[in-house]
């Protein structure tokens, strides 16, 4: 047995004894999705469980190095524990922007003292991060941000307001862009710093989205006090850091789709709408169109992968991930439009005592996001069309 | 296994882009259909490929091959397809060479192995007979007579079947479909030289009543050896329309880049850039799954006909927009037989046709989810 047969096995038995039966089998709603954070709420003690236990192994951060807590697993190593806990179909054990953002910028940019702070933390899911980035007057011109830091010596004051801001109302710390020189060009006067959402002066406030849900809240800085070692990376520099995790950014909202990704959309087609005397699904464009969505899919799924190991091998365009941010949320509206779809009236009802609370068409409506948020899709291609193709004038 | 080129696998890359590059681009392909070749490829080119040991790729070492694998056969076929090479790699190096393989008695694979790796025989593989692939479908019979069997249909597509010295031709016995070995001279046989819309040849052949010994069956006739050779065939040739794909987008980007309009590059206009950078995802998504295919295909994994159909078909369709987007932001020039860009138009089209294009292969991602 080679030594990856012997980590298969082993990882195998682990998961065996130790993955509660709660969290096996897809979610039945977002309750089950597990944030960890000061204010967590779980599904089930097993959910509870499931986090504490993959926490403590590293394992929601498996290619961290153990030495902040992650696993210290190699590329390969990691691509067989996503195998062994796809096939005990188990739920993830963390949803973190702390593992998906923060973490790799501070792995890159930070202090040691950082590291050492702030990583573990994130690995046991026990602080819940949120991103400061996007103002009402900064979208798509991120770098046009307003809020602002003043220094007083040992510490700035920030006064400002982000907005889209994800579960601003249930994150502990947020990692935030402000503008720290006035007076430099709109990219080299911006600085990346961290702080406590408990600091006095941070307010939020829900915003109530075409799903009726609120993921994504405004919040408003007066006068809130940030300790100068709470900066990462070089002041009026953190425009790199933020361009470093907006990759990362993109990445996961392009994998987004793929991961945790419920029923295959063709079972859920079959069982709605039924299959004709071949066993084909009984509406023959929707079938052609599902099976056009499923070998994209899959052939996404073979680019994330591939794009992993060039990463890994030195040999991927930092740009990449703006392709894997395009096409993968595009490729996620597209599967939830077919999912309504084949869902047809059923996926219509929104109250009601068989509607499930709406999921099927909140679940729809909550993509449109996905190629809005972390850059829009326009602006992904602009910076393709820049960085990797370099057409003149982008 | 990671999803990018050994070092061993970059090198075969770079040495065929280079031998492919210098000794037969695009130019080459221009030059035998514009002097009306007799065979419509260049022996000597084949022999080339032989000296190269790219003839071989997949050939075992012990019959002068380098006994390398479907990735290896699919980087040289990506060579070829940017160079839109002529050359009877595919019929020859690859599908016969998978049949005699797979199916082949020893004394069949030391008569013709050793010169096909030296790139002085050619084969033809006959699989496809109506205007689609529908190798389901297959109506060229074989029934058994005396000793041997008598085979009876016609077959199209017949690709280097003009010049070929031996085919290979599929045809339904009571059992299944069969792989059979078939002299070109046998009486019964007619071949007929057809040139494609790409200036690459293809024959069709039409078999009444065509004798041939027992031992001319290669393996089983239940349809594995087919299948077989069916699956590396659509691997090869999603690999070589991935590389036309990526050449026809190369030359386009640097048009984009030079032509200049209203005053400036026609690549500073949004509308272009956008269309080139979502053209741009759709051939790096194809590639990393045609990659994954020939991984899968080496490795004998269970999604490997999946993998493949998804291969195709995505070859299939960024391929196409690939080459429209090329003569398209070309504009009056791309219309040119002048310009390059036509002749990778032409081949993709010849290149969907082959092993199955988008729609047949989407069909076979269906039925493989079960729906």
């Amino acid at each position: 047995m080679s030594d990856l047969d012997i980590f298969r096995a082993e990882t195998r038995a682990w998961l065996e004894a130790n993955c509660p039966p709660e969290v096996r089998g897809p979610a039945k709603s977002e309750d089950d999705a597990i944030w960890g954070g000061r204010k967590a709420v779980f599904a089930t003690p097993g959910h509870k469980l499931w986090l504490d236990r993959m926490g403590a192994r590293g394992w929601t951060a498996p290619e961290w190095p153990a030495e902040y807590g992650g696993g210290g697993l190699s590329r390969e190593e990691a691509k067989v524990l996503a195998s062994e806990l796809r096939r005990i179909n188990a739920q993830p054990a963390l949803l973190s922007f702390g593992v998906w953002m923060l973490g790799p910028a501070l792995l890159a940019f930070g202090t040691e003292e950082q590291k050492r702070k702030h990583l573990p933390e994130i690995v046991r899911g026990e602080v819940r991060w949120c991103q400061g980035y996007s103002e009402p007057g900064a979208g798509s011109d991120l770098a046009g941000l307003q809020t602002k830091a003043e220094d007083r010596g040992d510490h700035w004051i920030v006064n400002g307001q982000k907005i889209w801001t994800s579960y601003a109302d249930k994150a502990d710390w947020i990692f935030c862009l402000v503008r720290t020189d006035p007076e430099a060009p709109k990219h080299l006067g911006i600085s990346f710093v961290l702080f406590d959402m408990a600091t006095p002066g941070v307010t939020t406030r829900p915003i109530t989205l075409i799903s009726g849900k609120s993921p994504f809240c405004e919040t408003f800085f007066d006068d809130v006090r940030v300790e100068k070692e709470n900066l990462v990376g070089t002041l009026n520099r953190g425009w790199d850091v933020a361009k470093y995790l907006l990759a990362h950014e993109r990445t996961m909202i392009g994998a987004m789709g793929e991961v945790g990704a419920g029923r295959p959309l063709s079972a859920v087609a079959r069982d709605s709408i039924g299959a004709d005397d071949q066993g084909r699904l009984d509406a023959p464009v929707l079938r052609a169109r599902i099976a056009e969505m499923e070998a994209d899919a899959i052939a996404f799924r073979a680019s994330l992968e591939r794009v992993g190991d060039q990463v890994k091998a030195g040999q991927a365009h930092p740009a990449v991930a703006s392709m894997l941010k395009y096409y993968g949320s595009e490729l996620n509206k597209r599967r939830h439009e077919l999912l309504m779809a084949a869902g047809g009236v059923d996926a219509l009802e929104w109250e009601g005592a068989r509607s499930h609370h709406g999921q099927a068409a909140r679940d729809w409506l909550r993509t449109k996001a996905n190629s809005i948020e972390g850059g829009t899709s326009e602006i992904q291609l602009n910076i393709l069309a820049k960085h990797i193709l370099r057409l003149p004038g982008a | 296994m990671p999803l990018i080129l050994t070092d061993e696998q970059s090198m075969l890359k770079e040495a065929a882009e280079g031998f492919l590059s210098e000794n037969a681009p695009i130019t080459h392909l221009r030059q035998l259909r514009d002097d009306r070749d007799a065979d419509g490829v260049s022996r000597n080119l084949w022999r080339a490929f032989g000296e190269m040991g790219l003839a071989g790729v997949i050939i075992p070492e012990a019959y002068g091959g380098s006994g390398l694998g479907a990735v290896e056969a699919g980087i040289v076929a990506e060579a070829i397809g940017r160079n839109l090479t002529p050359s009877p790699f595919l019929s020859t190096g690859l599908l016969a060479v998978r049949a005699l393989i797979d199916g082949g008695s020893e004394a069949q694979q030391t008569d013709w192995l050793p010169r096909f790796a030296a790139g002085e025989a050619i084969a033809a593989v006959a699989i496809a007979e109506g205007p689609k692939h529908r190798p389901d479908r297959i109506a060229t019979r074989a029934e058994r007579a005396g000793n041997g069997w008598k085979l009876n249909g016609s077959k199209a597509l017949v690709v280097d079947g003009h010049i070929a010295d031996v085919l290979i031709v599929a045809a339904r016995t009571d059992d299944g479909v069969g792989l059979f070995l078939v002299d070109p001279g046998v009486a019964g046989l007619l071949v007929e030289r057809t040139i494609m819309v790409d200036a690459h040849n293809a024959a069709r052949v039409d078999l009444k009543d065509v004798s041939v010994d027992a031992d001319a069956l290669l393996g089983a006739a239940d349809g594995s050896v087919l299948d077989r050779v069916l699956r590396l065939g659509e691997g090869a040739v999603a690999a070589e329309m991935s590389g036309a794909a990526q050449a026809a987008f190369d030359r386009t980007l640097t048009y984009l880049r030079d032509r200049t309009q209203f005053g400036k590059a026609i690549g500073e206009f949004q509308a272009l850039q956008h269309r080139a950078a979502h053209l741009y995802s759709e051939i790096e998504i194809t590639q990393a799954v045609i990659l994954k295919a020939l991984q899968a295909l080496d490795a004998g994994s269970d999604d490997a006909a999946l993998l493949l159909a998804v291969a195709k078909a995505r070859a299939g369709k960024s391929g196409e927009l690939a080459v429209q987007e090329a003569v398209q932001m070309h504009g009056g020039v791309g219309m040119t037989d002048e310009f390059h860009v036509g002749l990778y138009m032409k081949r993709m089209r010849v290149a969907q046709e082959l092993f199955g294009d988008a729609g047949y292969h989407t069909e076979r991602v269906a039925r493989a989810g079960g729906y």
